[in-house]
């Protein structure tokens, strides 16, 4: 089958096929109710925390930016009900620290609406303004790694982009938020992404779907823009396919350099839910207040997926999608993201943020059959090596982690172009915690290399 | 929020392979050939069977319980040596003599490298190198397959007393009308005589009395088993066959009629079963795909020019041996190459797109884009 794909010469060599466990994929994205108290952190994204710019006491509509960009990788928040700021203090985050966050009080009778925001033609914008106005949206990647989306889409000085990307794949089990967005919101990212073009400069973009989405590739083809340089282009569906390089590699059968950015080759790649939600905000005026996040897993009753007002504990989340905490009294699981790279958090108060794509929740007895599995020395199999999509060798790392010889494994053995996708983790039949090892191997090196 | 909420690192799902399945499926795929070994040889084989496994099994219990290792008896990884130990004895080979095998297989080619994973050698190699060595005589001492009555009655080297030296299997064989060279294994008889047994009685093993073990083609259908479930890796055994008869081509277009034919070399003695199932043994092979077929390549170079040059019969263990001690060498030289950092950083012919559009689609009319080599309906993995 490997050899049949790198003929094909569609997918990235390796990687693997977890059972895709997608519950909601059918099931129209609705919207949750607002929670009485909504914590709208002020570091939602990868760079400065922003600055607020209300007082404790003011009143907040719905769309209202209530914190600044601090600047140029920064974003602004935008108040996601119509409130009054109860408090800015520290509140749990889901990494663990205590951030800055502004707790807004929701005003029940109020009906809710986005009031903010003036209608802009963006048509007549310089590109430069079309980045200064993405910004002014508070928009991050929306896939998980909240970046500023600004910051993505700006082209560097000297550097030149002909293709945009635009990564529909979600190949994360049990994630199918992007899936309803690309089915609901076809036309919406239509937008987005003839905004993001002329933002970056590119003359074609192509959206990359996992074959196993049919009607998301559908629904692109019927709203595909007249003028023929936008393409819905299906890949096959295997994990990781959504990481930008692996998605690069199937579209254009070509491996980014290591240790560079897919900007080395002419492209940018952009998140379909991003860019819907981009192709909605933009036109408006308006800001991010609300994502769509699959709330799924074994553990949850009415799985599917919500839009959500960002700043919503996810103690209410659960408890609206039939994940009560009350009846769990045993253990379980609650993990924000995929189940491959998703990180497991320690309370429920903690609030849904920008890059949250998902919530899941396993109960005790899903997991009791992976913490029953005793745990082999490496025998060796090589199936990590096999599926390693980097082309590393786990199996030597593994034992080299076990000896702590972190230098060899930086050096020799290349792991930092460890992307922890989790691929060996999980094939590996003798149950050993490889990229968990790793991420302690990097983060130790990342010391070394401070110190 | 009083329910208790756990913490795990992700990844937070888990493929469904295992250690014991894999090594369950092997013995699985090994029963079959077992059932034909006894087939040929009746009660000597199936009593060998038992006891050199058994002899695995206690010993490896031993070694589990005085914790120094890792491993257990249920990942089944002792049965397979003691299965694969048996299947390389010869049939009458005597029962006490075949515990001291299985002893020192695990002893020595397991437990002294610190249990399942560790060791260096293919245990059942070892436990047969060690008898080898200790007995030269008994484990050259082959009898002919398909005996009248060897269902009802042992072979009568198999019940040799512990210590003592077993019976004369020529004179019982003489006795029964057979002559003793019918008791030379295939290998022997073209080393010592110049015989050449044809290929296609090798191959299936059913041609009447030859002292051989179980059919090679009912090893490559159980191989093949493994390696479409993916318990196994195709490569090595591919490239074990393939480096062994192409070296094999190689020497008889050169010097003919000197040496047999490259099919018999393929057949005979324990080539089938050493490719298929000692040298892709897990943890004694490199774990790289491009070191598969390096270590492969060499064992079967090595195979073919150990019988052909040295004064031994059979060259398969020491082969197999002599690239599991190269292994590690050869992992070493075949790491992977990391994503980004090969040849394929420029782009393949044919992938959909090109990397700068100058034009910017493949369904342009004039653009001279690769045609998609993409299946239609490929099967779906749910
Ligand atoms: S998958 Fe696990 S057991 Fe197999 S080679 Fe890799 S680390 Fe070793
Ligand atoms: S986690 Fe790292 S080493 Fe493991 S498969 Fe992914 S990239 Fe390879």
């Amino acid at each position: 089958m490997k050899l049949l794909s790198y003929f094909r010469g569609e997918a990235f060599q390796r990687g693997v096929h977890p059972p895709s466990c997608k519950l909601t994929a059918d099931r129209p994205i609705r919207r949750l109710p607002f929670a009485p108290r909504l914590v709208v952190p002020l570091s939602q994204h990868i760079g400065k925390p922003s600055r607020p710019i209300v007082r404790v006491g003011e009143e907040v509509v719905r769309g209202q930016p209530i914190a600044e960009a601090n600047g140029w990788l920064s974003v602004p928040q935008h108040a996601p009900a119509t409130g009054v700021v109860e408090a800015i203090e520290l509140r749990p985050s889901a990494r663990g620290p205590w951030t800055e966050s502004i707790v807004i009080r929701v005003y029940e009778a109020s009906t809710q609406e986005v009031l903010w925001g003036a209608p802009q033609d963006l048509d007549a914008f310089p590109p430069q303004d079309i980045i200064l106005a993405v910004q002014r949206t508070g928009m991050v990647g929306l896939g998980g790694a909240a970046f500023p989306s600004h910051a993505k889409l700006s082209v560097p000085e000297g550097a030149s982009v002909e293709t945009l990307v635009v990564n529909g794949c979600e190949c994360e089990p049990y994630l199918t938020c992007d899936h309803r967005m690309m089915v609901e919101h076809a036309r919406d990212l239509m937008v987005g992404i003839r905004h993001a073009m002329r933002a970056t400069g590119a003359s074609r973009a192509i959206i990359g779907v996992e074959d196993n989405k049919p009607e998301a590739a559908a629904a692109m083809r019927a709203a595909l823009p007249p003028g023929g340089n936008v393409f819905v282009e299906e890949v096959p569906t295997k994990y990781p396919q959504g990481s930008e390089k692996m998605l690069i590699t199937a579209l254009f059968g070509v491996e980014v350099p290591s240790g560079k950015l897919p900007l080395s080759l002419g492209m940018i790649v952009n998140n379909v839910g991003t860019l819907a939600a981009l192709g909605r905000l933009l036109p408006a005026g308006q800001g991010l207040v609300e994502r769509v996040v699959t709330v799924t897993g074994p553990g949850v009753g009415r799985p599917g997926d919500y839009r959500v007002p960002l700043g919503t504990p996810l103690s209410f989340v659960l408890d609206y999608a039939g994940a009560p905490a009350s009846v769990a009294n045993d253990s379980r699981q609650v993990i924000l993201g995929g189940p491959m790279m998703g990180q497991a958090i320690a309370s429920l108060d903690v609030p849904v943020t920008k890059g949250v794509s998902g919530v899941l929740v396993f109960r005790g007895e899903d997991m009791a059959a992976r913490e029953g599995r005793r745990t082999y020395p490496c025998i060796k199999c090589g199936e990590c090596v096999e599926s390693c999509p980097m082309g590393l060798n786990p199996s030597m790392l593994g034992m080299l982690a076990l000896r702590r010889e972190y230098d060899a494994m930086g050096g020799q053995y290349h792991l930092g172009d460890c992307f922890e996708c989790g691929c060996c983790t999980w094939i590996c039949p003798s149950n050993i915690p490889l990229v968990q090892q790793f991420r302690v191997a990097k983060q130790i090196l990342r010391e070394k290399a401070a110190a | 929020m009083k329910a208790s909420v756990e913490i795990r690192s992700a990844p937070h799902i888990k493929g469904p392979r295992s250690v014991e399945q894999i090594m369950a499926n092997v013995v699985y795929s090994l029963l079959p050939i077992c059932a034909f070994f006894v087939y040929q040889y009746g009660l000597s084989a199936a009593a060998s069977i038992l006891v050199v496994t058994a002899a695995c099994l206690l010993t490896e219990r031993a070694f589990v319980r005085t914790g120094t290792q890792a491993g257990s008896l249920s990942d089944f990884s002792a049965t397979i040596t003691g299965l694969l130990l048996a299947l390389t004895l010869p049939p009458g080979f005597p029962l006490w003599m075949g515990a001291v095998a299985g002893i020192s297989a695990i002893a020595l080619g397991k437990a002294l490298f610190g249990g399942i994973g560790f060791n260096v050698f293919n245990p059942a190699l070892v436990g047969r190198a060690f008898v080898q060595a200790a007995f030269p005589a008994a484990i050259a001492t082959y009898t002919p397959s398909f005996l009248p009555g060897r269902f009802t009655e042992f072979i009568p080297s198999s019940l040799a007393w512990p210590l003592m030296a077993p019976a004369d299997t020529a004179a019982w064989l003489k006795a029964m009308q057979y002559d003793a060279m019918a008791s030379a294994s295939p290998l022997a008889r073209w080393k010592f005589e110049g015989f050449v047994t044809p290929a296609w009685d090798l191959v299936t093993s059913l041609a009447g009395h030859m002292a051989v073990g179980p059919s090679p083609l009912l090893i490559v259908l159980c191989g093949a088993y493994l390696a479409l479930r993916r318990f196994m890796d195709w490569r090595i055994p591919v490239a074990v066959l393939g480096s062994a008869g192409l070296s094999a081509l190689i020497i008889y277009a050169a010097f003919g009629t000197k040496y047999p034919d490259p099919f018999f070399m393929l057949f005979s003695g324990g080539l089938v079963l050493g490719a298929v199932y000692m040298a892709t043994d897990m943890a004694t092979s490199p774990v790289t795909p491009r070191g598969m077929w390096l270590y492969g390549g060499l064992i079967g170079v090595l195979t073919v020019m150990i019988r052909y040059y040295s004064g031994l019969p059979e060259g398969v263990m020491y082969a197999i041996l002599i690239g599991n001690a190269a292994t590690p060498l050869i992992e070493r030289v075949t790491q992977p190459t990391p994503f980004g950092k090969g040849a394929s950083i420029h782009a393949r012919k044919s992938a959909s797109y090109t990397m700068h559009p100058d034009y910017i689609s493949r369904e342009e009319a004039s653009a001279k884009t690769p045609k998609k080599r993409f299946l239609k309906n490929k099967p779906k993995k749910t």
